[in-house]
Parts: C-alpha cells; structure tokens; sequence
C-alpha cells in the first residue's frame, strides 16, 4: 500500500508520501525506528482521527469553523499509546533552545517530528500559504544549515536553511506551535498482532463514542446536519458574496491539505479494510463500503458547493439542495458508525 | 472513491507535489493512488484568494486616501489580523490599532517601524512609502 515515492537518506530513513500529515508523520517515524507494520491507514484507525465539528460563535478567515478531523498531536499520541511505545513531546520559549535540541537528536541520528506553521514554508506553493499552524513534518538530518525535511505531503525529501526551519517552528497565531518537537523512543519492538488488534479495538470504540455520542448538536455525525441547516439559511443571512465565500471555506477545510473530509472517509474505509486481516469480524468489510459511500456523497457535495460559489448556481433551491446533501450525509454517517460500535462488540 | 474517478485537473500543488488520495481498485479493495488536482478545490481556494486580493486593493486605497496607516495594507498583504500582527511583533493589540491610525504612524520611532518592515520583508523606506 504505502509503495509511492519512497526515497531513503543516508541514516536509513525511509521518506513516505502520505494522504494527511499527521498520520504521515506517525507511521514513517515509528516505521524508522522499528515498527513496520503501521500502514497510514492504520495509523489513522487506531489514533481515531475521524471527526466533524463546527464550532459555533467562532470563526476562522472571517468564515465558519469547521474541523474535519481530531485535535492535532492526538493520532500520534494515541497510536504510540496503543502500542506501547513512550512518547517524548517538548515545546520551548527560545528558539535557539529549540533548535540546539533538534540539533543534538539529529546529530545522534535521530530523525524528529515538528509541529510548524505553513505560511512560511519554503517549498510550499504559494496558494497555499495561509497561517495554518497544525503542519507536521520530520527533520531527518542536518548537512551544513541545511536540514533534510521528510514532509509527507510531497513527493520527495526537501530542504530548509536554519533560519527557514527556526521561522516555520515559531509561526504565530492560532495553534502556535512554540518549536513542538517530538519523537517515540528509540529501538522500538515490532508490535505485536495482538497490540495491533487492541489497539484496532479501542481505535474504533473511541470513534464512534466521538461521531455518535459527543453532547451538543454541532458534533459527531449530527454536527454535519447542524452545518447543512445553517446553510440552507446563509444566502438570505449572510447574502451571496459571503455565502458563496463559506461554501467555498467548507470546500477547503473538507478536502485540502492538513484538513481533508472526503479523503478521511477514504483514509477509514481502508482502515476497516486492513483492519479485518486482525479483526476477522465480515462487518468491517461492509462498513467500510458505507463509509466510502459517505466519503462519495462529500465529494458530490462540494461539486454543488462549487457551483454555487463559481456563480453557476445561486437559487435558494440550490443552497437547500446543498444543505439537505449534508444532511443526507449526516444519516449514512451516523448509521455506518451504529453498526461499527455493533459490529466491535464481537470482539474479545 | 474508484480508481479510474481520480481528478487529474491543473492544481497548484500539482505542480510541486502530486497528491496521494485513498482509492478502491476493480477488486473492491483500497489502494492509493496520485492526483494533480481537483477544479472543485482549485476554485475554492481561488475564492479565498480573491477574498485576500479585494481586502488588500481596500486597504491600499484607505491608505492612499489618508484614512490607514501603511500597517494595514501590510497587515492585509501578508494576511494577517490583529492577533497575529501582535504576536508577531510583540506590540499589543490596541497599540497597534493606534499604529494604524496615519497620524500615530508616522510619528513612530525608527526601531519601531524596523519591526513592522523586517515582519512584513520591505525596508523602512517602502513601509512608510508602499506605493513609491
């Protein structure tokens, strides 16, 4: 699965190109020091990255606040606890501290994980530099004031200068990184099938507790209905110019970078997949149909969420069309995860 | 998401990077695969540039007509809001509403205006004069 664009460095470590950073970041570190049977997908399962909320009275670039996915630092957190593996996370008030400390793993051969901020990312397209801070990456080894970056958003090992590096671990803003740095410990064991399978078990249990049972009604699965109903109203609220601009943010926090909202349907339907090899329970195989049906009817509905903001469409018809989509989702989603917290009561 | 439904449209990350995506082969079973990008996201991420492009050309012309201080078009060009400003700089937030006002602006000590003109990468020179 994990076969495209690997490259490896001079201290072995092996470059992975992965669907979502964070759960690029998890499988590739824990990968080079010694646990390799973590697929991205598995990574995503058992550190039960799947979410949805709109966090109401708040707002992000001026238009609504919708996350896609857990709170940042849990799906790495999670999966080195299901397995066993401690987890050493530091942030700084000094820079200089901060990158003497990088410097002394790496020059130990230790390859380390950075929390960074986007908008002064070197290799990044410039369309995509907004100040999102939640970025992750591994800085794999440093060769004069180059340091060797793994990012699994690319295809292949890049590079940043001192300078670049230090600027992007003390980005500002919102989920201000503060120089995070972190890593798993060394010479790790290979996990077990059975810590695999446990953690698989607790993986989903804690999923569906946060799409089917979290209080409130912009959460879970129903979060998704309570975003479809305020759109139906945001073309006579906000008027078409500011509508058309959050259909066009909802778009953006649903499949780009960093975020992704179809393509974490897609990341959890091959989760339950590769889940199954350990779990043979024949539900995770039809769940996993249902929830990349779901992952469909995402991607379906930012097609009707371009037309509207491209200007094609703009009736109320066709926010109410956009908003019922939603809606509709919301459903399949809360039935699948129903029968996903069913099914894992057969396991032992 | 099938295999063979993978957009492949023009996208700026495509040009850097491909993207991998999640998908189900003619077996049933997941597999990943690349894409160089999708119109639907493309366009959506237009959107929001142009929403940045239009608060820059504001700030710019409230700066020509004397009613901001050249902070603001910065501000907006890097795009950036009053938090991350203060943040940045260190200056409060309110100190830098007052900074924005062309009066306070332009009575500010040079080591002040270093800041603001090393944050947002132009000289001295072109923070007070943004338009030659």
């Amino acid at each position: 699965m994990d076969s495209i664009n690997q490259s490896t460095v001079a201290n072995g470590f092996h470059h992975l190109q992965a669907a979502h950073c964070e759960n690029g970041v998890t499988t590739a570190l824990l990968k080079h020091y010694g646990v390799h049977k973590l697929t991205e997908p598995m990574a995503f399962g058992i550190g039960s990255g799947l979410f949805y909320i709109q966090l109401p009275f708040m707002k992000v670039n001026g238009g609504p606040a919708i996350s896609f996915r857990t709170m940042p630092g849990l799906i790495f957190k999670r999966t080195c606890k299901a397995l066993d593996i401690p987890v050493t996370r530091r942030k700084y008030v000094s820079p200089q501290k901060a990158m003497q400390e990088l410097d002394e793993r790496l020059i130990a051969g230790k390859p380390t994980a950075c929390q960074v901020g986007v908008f002064y990312l070197t290799y990044f397209p410039k369309e995509y530099r907004f100040h999102f801070n939640a970025h992750n990456l591994i800085v794999v080894d440093k060769q004069g004031d180059e340091y060797i970056i793994s990012d699994p958003i690319m295809e292949t090992l890049v590079s940043m200068n001192s300078y670049e590096l230090q600027r992007v671990r003390f980005a500002k803003g919102a989920f201000a990184p503060r120089g995070q740095m972190y890593y798993p410990g060394d010479d790790l064991k290979e996990a077990t099938d059975e810590q695999i399978r446990r953690g698989i078990i607790s993986g989903i249990k804690r999923n569906c507790r946060d799409m089917l049972m979290i209080p409130g009604s912009f959460g879970g699965a129903k979060g998704i209905a309570y975003t479809g109903r305020q759109i139906k109203g945001w073309k006579n609220k906000l008027g078409d110019e500011k509508a058309r601009g959050y259909l066009a943010q909802l778009v953006r926090m649903q499949e780009e970078i960093g975020t992704g909202g179809g393509g974490f349907r897609f990341i959890y339907g091959a989760f339950l997949q590769q889940a199954h090899a350990y779990l043979p329970i024949d539900e995770l195989l039809q769940i996993s149909q249902q929830i990349t049906a779901t992952g469909d009817k995402w991607r379906d509905a930012a097609i009707q969420a371009s037309g509207i903001y491209k200007g094609r469409l703009g009736t109320q018809a066709d926010y109410d069309n956009m908003g019922d989509r939603l809606i509709e989702i919301s459903e399949l989603e809360k039935m699948a995860f129903k029968s996903l917290k069913e099914a894992i009561k057969k396991a032992k | 998401m099938k295999k063979d439904e993978i957009p492949q449209d023009d996208g700026a990350l495509g040009r850097i990077a491909k993207e991998v995506t999640y998908v189900v082969g003619a077996d049933g079973k997941y597999e990943t695969a690349q894409s160089s990008g999708w119109d639907v996201k493309t366009d959506a991420l237009n959107v929001a540039w142009d929403e940045v492009n239009s608060k820059i050309e504001a700030a710019r012309q409230k700066v020509l007509r004397g009613e901001a201080s050249p902070v603001l078009y910065f501000m907006e060009k890097k795009i950036m809001d009053l938090s991350i400003l203060s943040a940045y700089t260190g200056f409060w937030k309110w100190t830098i509403k007052k900074h924005l006002k062309p009066s306070v602006f332009n009575k500010l000590p040079e080591e002040k205006l270093k800041k603001y003109a090393a944050l947002f990468e132009v000289s001295v020179e072109e923070l007070k004069k943004p338009f030659g």
